[in-house]
């Protein structure tokens, strides 16, 4: 049976991967990749793990049984609800893992990427817990766009350094945290917040999140007497929640995986982020996977309204997952998104982030039979996004 | 007789303050390319580096990242920078300088791999620096394409990097090796005492290819003290900082230079 879930131990899922940085990352990235699988699998490290997933993220997150959109879509609708967690996302199960592989690894200096900040706010908040020195890069774009994020991140004592150059978005965010991580090679360890970047970034990131996908199946053997579902959607910008909640069904191949990217203003009108649809392999952040890009192998802008799916790549997870047909990917527009935000809101009393409103938009593009369990990663509140639905609602 | 490289020709006819400058191709204006290159040479440059605009370029600082950003809008791009350098070499100023090449691996590999060694061999370029190809895949994928054109191909190394892995990356090189005078990106001010040390280190290492330092060479000064423990060294950010506010590019480049090996 094909294995989706493990990298070669060069980085690689299918053609993409692998660990494309200068020279001067070369020490840091291959510290980290002789130590994290050792350190993650000691006794006293899980033991950590799983103890302040329970009392300080709040885990395990429940599984909702979604009533009236079951009924809607005429099937049964299950809601894992990650926008419970400490911070109101996902992103913190993967920060709580990595400042614990930091502190083993003797880092005393934390530094991060963040697009909506979520992950900015994750990482700030693991910082505090545990009395280390942060600094979250953040574009200048998206600091505009996301301000209760970045007075969150300030409140926990984090410095924000606004991200100049390029798009001034989440790519640039991560340039400059990178950048940061060459001048500081000795004290620093870079929380990276998706299932990109160099190998062993995708798969630590990704076995951080697994939590979500190993839950999951224990609670709907509890609910339903079966462990699989028939479908689990999630959204993907870089693919950090949809890795974790497809990670333990990914080589069930009864198991429909569906992953919803951001459309934009559509697919094809120059204003996406719908990397699968629009890019090509490339490289880009250290790993080798699909890129939007120009034909001259320049980095292509992408959009869209929600500010932690504006990124112009995708893990490499994801590009095989995409490449060997395993899952299906969808996409959903801005205003679609929107919609299903509103509707999701009325329907199960959830606002949801904007991000996940993509995924529930999807539903619309999916046929079901009654008998299906249908899955899907609620990876993050609406809260963060209420400057954006207010506007809506004007 | 051992067939020997145009930059392996300049190392073994002068294998001292052996300068070689760093400019992006394109910039200031997408024209310049040529003529910039040209005043280095005759200004007595042994190298020209040039630099192949990316919109994210990581190892990267500032000044270069600005440079390689005003070159994509003027329209630069590697098929436009092999177009610009078709018979350089017959200019008589430009036929024994050595040229590399130095990007990305995402435009490259978008050119194809192949079709960019043979492109850049065959209008006369020497070597390549491509800072994010890492060893492994040069040795198991890219390395004998380059090597089948005949191009040099420039590992970077810092003081970071294990005596060991010097030594291999040493290995896998040909030309020159590229030390980082520190692990930082380009155009930053380096402490000069720590970077003597880790030269110092390097050159009791018996390597095979000669050495040239990058990153924080700005002036005499700091190109003479990264010089006494290495051939020669590189001028990036300095250079095009300098390039920016040149009026008139064949004069200033002669003085630029002048005061860097006066």
């Amino acid at each position: 049976m094909k294995d989706f879930q493990q990298p070669t131990e060069q980085g690689y899922y299918g053609q993409f991967g692998g660990a494309y940085i200068p020279e001067m990352l070369h020490a840091n990235v291959e510290e980290l990749r002789q130590q994290y699988l050792t350190i993650m699998h000691e006794p006293s490290f899980i033991k950590d793990f799983e103890l302040l997933l329970k009392d300080y993220v709040g885990r395990p997150t429940p599984l909702f049984l979604a009533e009236r959109l079951s009924k809607q879509y005429n099937t049964t609708i299950y809601l894992k609800r990650e926008d419970l967690c400490h911070t109101g996302a996902h992103k913190i199960n993967n920060t709580i893992g990595q400042i614990l592989l930091a502190e083993r690894l003797g880092k005393t200096r934390i530094i991060a990427e963040t697009g909506a900040g979520q992950h900015g706010v994750a990482t700030a908040t693991v910082c505090a817990l545990k009395g280390l020195e942060c600094i979250v890069y953040m574009g200048e774009k998206d600091i505009e766009r996301q301000a209760p994020n970045v007075a969150r991140m300030k409140m926990l004592g984090a410095k924000v350094i606004p991200a100049t150059s390029g798009s001034k978005t989440l790519k640039d965010a991560t340039n400059e945290a990178i950048r940061d991580w060459i001048n500081h090679p000795h004290n620093t360890h870079y929380i990276i917040g998706s299932v990109v970047g160099p190998h062993p970034y995708p798969d630590l990131v990704a076995k951080f999140q697994s939590v979500i996908s190993k839950e999951i199946k224990l609670q709907l053997k509890e609910k339903t007497g079966h462990e699989l579902p028939t479908h689990i959607i999630a959204c993907v910008g870089g693919g950090s929640n949809a890795a974790g909640a497809f990670y333990h069904f990914l080589n069930a191949p009864e198991v429909k995986i569906i992953a919803v990217e951001a459309a934009g203003h559509g697919v094809n009108s120059g204003m996406s982020a719908a990397t699968s649809q629009l890019g090509k392999p490339g490289i880009l952040h250290g790993s080798k996977s699909l890129l939007m890009q120009t034909d001259d192998g320049q980095v292509v802008e992408p959009h869209s309204i929600s500010a932690g799916l504006d990124y112009p790549g995708i893990g490499p997870l994801h590009a095989n997952l995409f490449e060997t047909g395993r899952a299906t990917f969808l996409s959903a527009t801005d205003e679609e998104a929107l919609n299903a935000a509103f509707h999701v809101s009325k329907m199960e009393g959830i606002i949801p982030a904007l991000e996940t409103a993509h995924a529930f938009a999807a539903l619309d593009q999916l046929s079901f039979q009654q008998s299906d369990i249908v899955v899907i990663c609620l990876s993050g509140r609406g809260d963060k996004d209420l400057g954006t639905y207010m506007q809506v609602m004007k | 007789m051992i067939h020997m490289s145009r930059i392996q020709n300049i190392f073994n006819q002068k294998k001292q303050n052996v300068l070689n400058v760093y400019f992006t191709a394109g910039y200031p204006q997408l024209t310049d390319t040529l003529p910039v290159m040209k005043s280095l040479a005759l200004s007595g440059v042994d190298l020209i580096e040039i630099g192949m605009p990316y919109s994210d370029p990581l190892a990267d600082g500032p000044v270069i990242q600005d440079s390689s950003s005003k070159a994509l809008l003027n329209g630069m791009s590697i098929q436009a920078l092999f177009k610009q350098l078709e018979g350089f070499r017959k200019d008589h100023d430009l036929a024994n300088v050595g040229v590399v090449l130095m990007g990305y691996m995402n435009p490259v590999l978008q050119y194809g791999f192949e079709k960019f060694c043979t492109d850049a061999a065959s209008v006369g370029v020497d070597g390549l620096i491509i800072p994010d190809l890492p060893e492994y895949e040069f040795e198991e994928v890219y390395g004998s394409i380059i090597k089948k054109h005949g191009l040099d191909f420039i590992f970077l190394v810092t003081p970071e990097t294990t005596e060991e892995r010097v030594h291999k990356l040493d290995a896998l090189s040909t030309g020159f090796l590229y030390a980082v005078s520190s692990s930082a990106t380009t155009g930053g001010d380096k402490d000069f005492t720590a970077v003597e040390t880790y030269l110092q280190k390097l050159q009791q290492m018996d390597l095979n290819n000669p050495v040239l330092v990058g990153f924080g060479i700005k002036d005499k000064t700091t190109f003479h003290s990264a010089c006494k423990h290495a051939n020669g060294a590189i001028i990036g950010s300095a250079f095009i900082q300098s390039l920016s506010s040149m009026n008139n590019i064949s004069t200033e480049i002669k003085d630029f230079v002048n005061k860097i090996i006066g």
